[in-house]
């Protein structure tokens, strides 16, 4: 079971998070023309990487916030967290 | 029964407490601290099972976790077990165990045929005999295979006794009690770090108890109980015995199942039969020791034929002896020890010894206590069929390719040596990348992959002062990294032996013209022949060669056959250990009980129950109730021998003349606040949501990205920056998730907030044409006219002194309100609700009703918003707006979702007006048409109409846009029905909405 650093919160176990997937996707503006490229690879196109991954998760039985968590997906390491808002260089 | 085999004195045992238990039904006695293997042995019993494949009599091989033939089936207080080590299940009073893998008795085996007919089962044998004919399998191979075969039988009754699980941090983790675990203990507790020390034999030391050591003058054995007893007494230390550390996962998480009461006649009042510990530790050291390595020769499965160390633990733990008569065969000085403790207790062994004339303190001790040694001389073949009764023995030449003469000399077993293999389970399990340690033939784990340290003989350290030096200063090290304190420890004086360098010889040859089975992997009955039989035939890698000959597989995990087998392909294969490489260990170490898995995660425990605040009144009222999701509802409420159909259709029926009344408490409820929440609403949901007024509520639908139809509900505004959403039962976590994922990422701009309320208010939904009537008697100061809260309208009142909300919402299809209050005034807003409706003939109305009024009147519900359909196929297109944008919209433009014969909701009535359609059925054109035959849609919804009083569905049918008035068939293969249906219009009931607003 992974060890979760919630930015909110501290460590905690990964049962309280739900996985949110990919957190480098940006979703399309509202209003905006798109090609259904575009469109498509927002909804359904996905990299399954193996190593260093940036993915979103919720701490869902704790404050409820989307948090942006760095981990590696071969290893399970866990690099870095931060919160939704963090500028991630 | 006299314990024949027990010496008069010595031991760890208790021998003022004797213990009666049975074996195979017959009656024998032990003593308290024996397990259930000491105390055969102990009754001279040595056969015990029968092998997994061939059936060949079985014995005990270890006296710990190592054992992989003793295992029995226990039975406890009533309760059986299987898969139960002999070595490791502590004897109690009336203990009670049988054989397992043997029928019909262990002594008259029908299975050992199969060791005749050793050709029909070599390696492989599962997959390429029982592969053909294909057919034959369920029929003739797996019914024999499952009698034959197994390792127990599973109790199919309720398990009554209580698993626990905890959750525990640490600083630092330690598994193994032995020589290192303690030394490393001691230093960190001496640091003030919080330490776990687990042991998972009864007795802490490990080889301490059995091994003739000094550590700071006392015995090996004294020292241990003295560190021990100091550990026990430290506010920051927890000693466990009983407790196997089996997994290491992630992120220094290991798991450790702890056997609370599974040594004791019955678990006692209060207390867990066994706990599962997880523990997440900042640093983890691995003391697990080592496991004696087999030697390999002919029958060397027979039972009497085991480990030296085993033999050596029955004599100094349990006061037993294995035989009167030992043999000892070895490659090693760990030989001479088994054989010098029998020399102390009047026994006169004698040792073969692979080695030419090798020269140690221990070996001196040997000659000097007048032992029998004969050097370069080894074991050919145990004789003896249910036990040994002697031993071809031969010299063996320098290159150990030829034998010389056999000989048969007497003996009752035979103490093997093979040298040492460390346990590195947990090491490899935690992502160490294992390495080959040329001097002593086996893996030791490499750099640390998380915060794990291998100490002693897990380390391939084997001896005792190195193996202290290294864990004192591991332990003292690693705590003053996390508590800052340095406190010295002084090091104790360790007297021991030298031993001389092990041989590398491993495997017999076989005499010429003899073709004895030699075995590697004692559990699974895999033998050198075996091996040799997957090369050949292409096997290479050891992965490979693992799964097809079954080597270091099932419980046994390879613990005492790993090593052996690959030094065996390394040697056909020509090639170095290391090259071969070794399978993977993954947890558990040892097997771990399902009933542990669970924990307290059993029955009404697996899941919380949700209550209504007005459940006491359902429960009163014969309310049966139904699980929605984990809410508890009421279905139906019973009146007198109603069935479920019956009083559904009288509640419905009900609701549609009179009024009726139905707990709506589980619809999910969001409040959201903030001066965009206008805006946050008409980016979620599908409809234009900038102009609701403040007062009004408005239905609404919301998507995915992907254009399908995420959930359907209500939306009030309470007042300017204020909403009050509603779900569905089913979606109200997946819903508040979701607007939080946008506000929180996709929309951070937005000034709004959002919170669960859906337990802060009681719902009650009061529908039926007298439902105006009920509520000017229940809001006697509120206008609730037509005019005074029209369809849509919001209200917020006063009943009776409590504060409520009124919504004019209907899902029924009826004139229709839904009044909340807060939770703790649920069940006075009901009573209330009853009571002033007597007068129009109220009744409460529960799940089933509920559906029958929502499907009739073409109200899409869960099983039409499956996760497949868009808005346009549950005829919700009117409400996506063409002008905005929100989520999902412009997914709505994909070619199938525009498709001019898209899928559509529909009617079905079937012809005969009688017969009630099986919900899932297929609708077909043809009903005999040759299979496959076209599907064109599905029901999704069946209900008996109690408008038409005739059944009624829903169905997602292919172009259903033009098939109103179309003849179909209806097909359930499951039911094995055929109807012949007409499609309608899924508004069955008011299709032009006029109820609801009148
Ligand atoms: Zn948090």
């Amino acid at each position: 079971m992974l060890h979760i650093k919630c930015p909110y919160c501290g460590m905690r176990s990964q049962n309280e998070f739900s996985y949110g997937g990919d957190a480098s996707v940006k979703r399309p503006e509202l209003n905006k023309e798109i090609s259904d490229q575009e469109w498509d690879s927002f909804v359904y196109n996905r990299k399954s990487l193996r190593g260093k991954h940036l993915e979103l998760w919720q701490h869902l039985s704790g404050c409820r916030q989307w948090i942006k968590v760095e981990r590696d997906t071969a290893t399970h390491e866990i690099f870095n967290t931060h919160k939704a808002d963090e500028e991630i260089s | 029964m006299t314990q024949a085999f027990r010496l008069e004195n010595g031991g760890l045992i208790n021998r003022d407490k004797k213990l009666s238990f049975k074996f195979n039904g017959k009656t024998y006695y032990g003593y308290e601290g024996d397990t259930l293997a000491s105390a055969l042995i102990a009754n001279g019993v040595h056969l015990v099972g029968r092998s997994f494949k061939y059936h060949r009599p079985r014995g005990f091989f270890g006296a710990g976790v190592d054992e992989p033939y003793a295992i029995v089936q226990l039975y406890r207080n009533n309760e059986t077990e299987p898969n139960i080590k002999a070595t490791e299940q502590e004897l109690f009073e009336g203990l009670e165990a049988k054989s397992v893998n043997c029928w019909p008795s262990v002594n008259f085996d029908i299975g050992a045929i199969n060791n005749f007919l050793k050709i029909f089962l070599p390696a492989g044998f599962y997959y390429k005999t029982f592969m053909w004919p294909k057919s034959f399998w369920y029929r003739v191979y797996e019914p024999f295979i499952r009698k034959a075969a197994g390792l127990g039988v599973a109790s199919t009754k309720h398990d009554k006794e209580r698993y626990e699980h905890k959750y525990e941090y640490c600083d630092l983790l330690i598994a193994g009690s032995g020589p290192s675990g303690l030394a490393s203990a001691y230093a960190a507790a001496k640091n003030g770090a919080r330490i776990i020390l687990a042991e998972d034999k009864p007795r802490f030391g490990g080889s301490l108890l059995t091994s003739d050591v000094n550590i700071g003058n006392q015995s090996g054995e004294d020292w241990a109980n003295s560190i021990i007893a100091e550990l026990k007494e430290m506010p920051n230390v927890v000693v466990k015995n009983r407790s196997q550390v089996f997994g290491y996962y992630d992120h220094n998480m290991l798991v450790m199942s702890e056997k609370v009461s599974d040594h004791l006649p019955k678990t006692k009042k209060y207390h867990p039969k066994q706990r599962l510990w997880y523990i997440r530790a900042k640093e983890v050291l691995i003391s697990s020791g080592s496991i004696e390595r087999p030697l390999v020769f002919g029958n060397n499965d027979t039972p009497g034929v085991m480990l030296s160390s085993a033999a050596k633990e029955y004599l100094k733990v349990y006061g037993v002896l294995v035989g009167k008569n030992p043999l000892v065969f070895t490659n090693n000085d760990s030989g001479y020890e088994t054989a010098i403790e029998f020399k102390k207790n009047g026994i006169n062994p004698i040792i073969l010894d692979s080695r030419v004339n090798p020269q140690s303190e221990i070996i001196n001790e040997a000659i000097n206590l007048g032992i029998k040694i004969k050097f370069s001389y080894v074991v050919v073949a145990a004789q003896g069929y249910k036990k040994v009764n002697s031993a071809d023995i031969a010299k063996i030449s320098d290159n150990k390719k030829q034998l010389g003469t056999v000989e048969n000399i007497k003996c009752d077993c035979i103490c093997v040596s093979g040298f040492w293999t460390p346990t590195i389970h947990l090491a490899s399990q935690s992502g160490n990348k294992t390495k080959f340690k040329e001097e002593i033939d086996a893996f030791v784990p490499g750099t640390s992959k998380q915060n794990e340290t291998t100490l002693g003989a897990a380390n391939g350290i084997f001896t005792l002062e190195e193996t202290l030096k290294d864990s004192f200063t591991a332990g003292q090290d690693l705590s003053k990294k996390i508590t800052n304190n340095d406190n010295k420890i002084s090091f104790p004086n360790v007297v021991e032996k030298k031993s001389s360098q092990h041989d590398k010889f491993w495997c017999v040859p076989l005499p010429e013209g003899k073709n004895y089975k030699r075995f590697l992997d004692f559990q699974n009955d895999v033998s050198v022949s075996d091996i040799e039989i997957a090369l050949k035939e292409g096997y290479r890698s050891i992965e490979h060669v693992k799964r097809y000959t079954t080597l270091g597989m099932a419980t046994d995990q390879g613990k005492t056959s790993n090593l052996n087998g690959l030094q065996l392909v390394s040697e056909i294969e020509n090639k170095v250990v290391p090259a071969v490489g070794h399978t993977t260990f993954r947890p558990p170490y040892t097997p771990i009980s399902i009933g542990a898995i669970v924990g307290r995660e059993v029955g009404k425990h697996s899941k919380p129950t949700r209550k209504s605040p007005m459940h006491s009144w359902h429960e009163k009222n014969n309310a049966i109730f139904v699980d929605a999701g984990v809410w508890l509802r009421p279905r139906y409420y019973k009146q007198g021998n109603e069935t479920l159909f019956e009083a559904s259709k009288r509640e419905a029926k009900n609701v549609r003349t009179n009024v009726g009344v139905c707990d709506v408490t589980t619809l999910g409820k969001i409040d959201i606040k903030g001066p965009d929440a206008a805006e946050l609403l008409n980016r979620v949901y599908t409809n234009a949501w900038l102009k609701l007024p403040v007062g009004k509520a408005r239905y609404g639908v919301m998507l995915r990205e992907d254009g399908i139809v995420m959930d359907d509900g209500t939306t009030t505004r309470i007042s300017e920056n204020h909403y009050h959403m509603t779900t569905t039962t089913a979606q109200a976590a997946n819903v508040l998730s979701h607007l939080e994922y946008y506000l929180q990422l996709v929309w951070p701009e937005l000034n709004v907030n959002v919170v669960s309320t859906t337990e802060q208010w009681a719902g009650a939904a009061i529908a039926g044409p007298k439902s105006r009537k009920l509520l000017e008697k229940l809001f006697p100061n509120n206008d609730v006219s037509n005019e005074g809260l029209p369809f849509m309208g919001y209200l917020e009142s006063d009943l009776f002194g409590v504060k409520a909300r009124i919504f004019r919402i209907s899902f029924s299809g009826e004139l229709a309100y839904e009044v909340n209050v807060e939770s703790d005034n649920g069940n006075f807003m009901w009573e209330k609700i009853i009571k002033l409706g007597q007068e129009f003939q109220v009744q409460p109305y529960g799940t089933e009703a509920l559906s029958t009024l929502r499907i009739e009147m073409g109200h899409v519900a869960g099983s039409e918003l499956d996760g497949r359909t868009i808005p346009y196929d549950t005829s919700l297109d009117g409400l996506v707006s063409k002008k905005k944008d929100f989520i999902g919209k412009r997914s709505l433009n994909r070619e199938a979702f525009i498709s001019e014969d898209r899928q559509k909701i529909v009617g079905v009535v079937p012809l005969d007006k009688k017969t009630s359609i099986p919900e899932g059925s297929h609708l077909v054109k043809d009903a005999k048409a040759p299979l496959p035959n076209k599907k064109l849609g599905h029901i999704s919804a069946s209900c008996w109409s109690v408008e038409h009083d005739n059944p009624f569905s829903l169905a997602i049918l292919k172009d259903g846009k033009n098939m109103i008035g179309e003849k179909l068939f209806v097909m359930s293969p499951l039911k094995n029905k055929v109807i012949p249906v007409e499609i309608v219009s899924s508004h069955y009931v008011d299709p032009k909405g006029e109820r609801v607003r009148s």
